[in-house]
């Protein structure tokens, strides 16, 4: 039933997000992408950090996909349009070779893993071993906030920094003025 | 109880569709989105190795900081993407050239 489901998300999540890229309406392309992120956070789930899927559906589906919907209702509608294929550079490539070298990563990607299988890394071996893994009984909430306030309390603040100075940079880069 | 070859396939999955989108479409906010999926394919490696690391969460705790940058960065690139609409008219990454050699 468990793996049942984990393949259930996994085909969701997968497949709208191909779908999303050959999509060429770009507001349904950017509904899919909720889609995407919904399974993705039940891919989380089944990763036992439920903690970290809650953030997810909070923070993207909240945050990011409405921010991407704003900026389409408040500009101009020549932002929806995908643009023809015209004359080829560099970054845009034709869509055949983007393909290839996708494909080819995605090949590359997967035989790694397949061959890493054999060569499990030695702390996670030592950790199964010693039973210390994550259970689906454990409290994984109160864990992380206290790992957050103690251990990681130097790269919380640093986020936290980064975070605002994102901001201010952001509100700064969207004034109503003729210069930039 | 799902091994992590699984997670790591399905995460393989998503980073390619992500690297497709970001050389193959030509409207810089599809190619925001696709850099949303390599980071969200990121995220889930992540999270799967974390569930080895019971002693600090180190897994979790960095996906979370993973969200937190990525969400600060579509702020930020959304700014971008509306300034460069404004003086260029387009949002085709082909057609803003003015810095090439």
């Amino acid at each position: 039933m468990e793996t049942l489901l984990f393949y259930l998300f996994s085909v969701v999540a997968v497949g709208s997000a191909i779908l999303l890229v050959s999509m060429k309406n770009i507001v349904r392309a950017l509904f899919l992408f909720f889609v995407v992120l919904f399974s993705v956070a039940g891919l989380y789930v089944f990763a036992l950090a439920d903690f970290v899927a809650i953030t997810q559906i909070l923070v993207y589906v909240g945050g990011v996909l409405v921010l991407m919907l704003f900026a389409f209702m408040l500009s101009n509608k020549e932002l929806l349009n995908q643009l023809q294929n015209g004359t080829s550079h560099f970054f845009a490539l034709p869509v055949w070779q983007a393909l290839f070298i996708a494909v080819s990563f995605l090949a590359v990607l997967v035989y790694t893993m397949v061959q890493a299988t054999a060569y499990e890394p030695e702390w996670i071996t030592a950790s199964r071993d010693a039973g210390a893994i994550i259970r689906p009984t454990d409290n994984t909430v109160q864990h992380l906030g206290v790992h957050l306030m103690t251990h990681y309390l130097l790269p919380f603040e640093v986020v936290s920094v980064l975070l605002m100075m994102a901001l201010i940079g952001a509100a700064h880069l969207t004034r109503k003025e003729d210069r930039i | 109880m799902i091994t992590l070859t699984h997670f790591l396939i399905v995460s393989a999955c998503l980073f390619s569709t992500g690297l497709y989108a970001v050389l193959a479409r030509r409207n810089a906010i599809l190619v925001l989105v696709g850099i949303e999926l390599m980071i969200n394919a990121a995220i889930l490696n992540l999270v799967a190795f974390g569930r080895y690391d019971k002693a600090l969460y180190g897994g979790q705790v960095f996906a979370l900081f993973a969200i937190v940058l990525a969400a600060a960065g579509v702020a930020v690139a959304l700014a971008i993407i509306l300034n460069v609409y404004k003086y260029y008219k387009t949002v085709d990454p082909e057609d803003i050239r003015n810095l090439k050699d």
